[in-house]
């Protein structure tokens, strides 16, 4: 991105919601067709733009959960009953109607494959989004770099992506989940919210030097980083994104 | 002229002048955390600030040398380039045009660098003039250390990534060079009131 090349505006362009897909009680992933889609690289995001019959207009940014080669363009929207967004798209939009957006954008927080690893994914909630567009870029790939993803969920009720996850979609991925809130008599992952015990056990030795991604609300963020930093593990190979509703 | 989203009213917020918030944002009472990488915690006894690069002579403050220098306490509005602004946030801390006034200089353009690796690039006058201040308290407390602290930029006139944060010195260049944001696709200038999100905007 960083080239010789002269800059190109990122224009608002539509796409066709061609299917809705109810993840969890609260969030949806939205498949989208978007003609003019120019690509993308995991872990990048949209702008998604909603107007008024007046005029008024509002923005929010989702990353994409489907890999660069994926058919459609895939963002998973966690409704915030005290958004503005959010809800219209989990509740309101539905299949046929067209989706302004623009994008994709940043180009830091990306996995491919010739970021090798190993590669340690640790999501907290709706943070796990950008994680899925990761894992099916390995998958599609046929990549042979050992990942790890960690994934914290209130319950497997609240699991995004749960059969995907489960039932063993991503066979060579070493998928980890905690439970922090509920969990079945016979659930044999982690209980309780991740740790540093619990990172020490998943996050390689620091001198593997894996390739570290974290996703979720600010205070899962930063206890994840800071366990790993603190654990040894290099900062400049930890990369960080926070998601979900804005506070702290 | 954008196309309608069906259904879509809207939650029109009820700010009391609208003018001063930049297109496509939206007011928040919050302060939200953003950041590339882990949280740096450099102890107060290491910590310095530099301006270096293009100059007669760098000069350097210790920790205890930089708050003993006049400070001021500006009262800003903030907009993230991630939509949200934030009104009539408080601040202290010594303006950049009271470091500048330490070296003298030719160069044009300026590299803030921060703890953790993180840069950010910015024209002289974007932070000259009463524009920027090197900030260490944030509504009359030390700035939390997610927050940027202990000290960050500020140049509230510009989307928030260009207030780096963790922030230990000024280069000075006489050409400008992309800081970290601005080569993954983030706009070069980054001014909200013409939405310079992204490259090309």
């Amino acid at each position: 991105m960083a080239g010789t090349a002269l800059p190109r505006r990122l224009n608002w362009q539509l796409g066709r919601v061609v299917e809705l897909v109810g993840e969890t009680d609260r969030t949806k992933s939205i498949v989208l067709n978007v003609p003019d889609w120019q690509g993308h690289r995991a872990g990048q995001h949209v702008d998604v733009r909603l107007t008024a019959e007046d005029g008024y207009q509002a923005q929010r940014s989702y990353s994409i959960a489907s890999a660069p080669e994926d058919p459609h363009l895939v963002l998973t929207v966690e409704r915030l009953d005290d958004g503005e967004v959010s809800p219209y798209l989990t509740d309101v939009l539905t299949r046929g109607d067209e989706l302004e957006l623009r994008g994709p954008i940043g180009g830091y927080f990306v996995w491919e494959a010739s970021l090798g690893g190993p590669l340690l994914l640790i999501a907290g909630g709706s943070g796990v989004a950008p994680f899925r567009a990761m894992l099916r870029h390995w998958s599609a790939t046929h990549s042979s770099v050992p990942t790890r993803l960690l994934y914290s969920s209130r319950s497997l009720d609240d699991l995004i992506y749960g059969a995907e996850l489960l039932d063993g979609y991503y066979d060579g991925v070493d998928v980890r989940i905690a439970l922090t809130r509920q969990w079945p008599d016979d659930w044999q992952g982690h209980r309780g919210r991740i740790d540093g015990e619990l990172l020490h056990q998943v996050a390689w030795d620091p001198g593997d030097r894996p390739l570290v991604y974290i996703c979720g609300p600010t205070g899962f963020v930063e206890a994840a980083a800071q366990a790993l930093v603190g654990d040894g593990h290099d900062p400049r190979r930890v990369r960080t994104e926070r998601f979900g509703p804005t506070g702290t | 002229m954008a196309p309608i989203s069906r259904g879509f009213f809207g939650r029109r917020q009820r700010v009391e002048d609208p003018s001063r918030v930049p297109p496509g944002q939206y007011v928040t009472g919050d302060f939200p955390v953003l950041s590339a990488g882990p949280t740096p915690h450099t102890p107060l006894d290491e910590w310095s600030f530099t301006i270096g690069g293009r100059v007669d002579e760098q000069v350097s403050w210790t920790w205890e040398e930089f708050l003993a220098l006049p400070s001021e306490s500006p009262t800003v509005d903030i907009h993230c380039v991630t939509k949200w602004t934030k009104l009539d946030t408080t601040w202290r801390g010594v303006s950049v045009d009271r470091l500048l006034s330490a070296v003298t200089t030719e160069a044009a353009y300026l590299t803030a660098w921060s703890d953790g690796g993180y840069t950010t690039n910015l024209a002289l006058e974007d932070v000259t003039d009463g524009k920027a201040w090197v900030a260490y308290e944030f509504g009359g407390e030390p700035l939390e250390s997610e927050h940027g602290g202990p000290a960050r930029l500020l140049v509230p006139h510009l989307y928030f990534w260009k207030s780096a944060k963790w922030v230990r010195g000024l280069t000075l260049t006489p050409d400008d060079a992309p800081g970290f944001w601005e080569t993954y696709g983030y706009h070069n200038h980054g001014d909200p009131w013409l939405e310079q999100r992204y490259q090309g905007d």
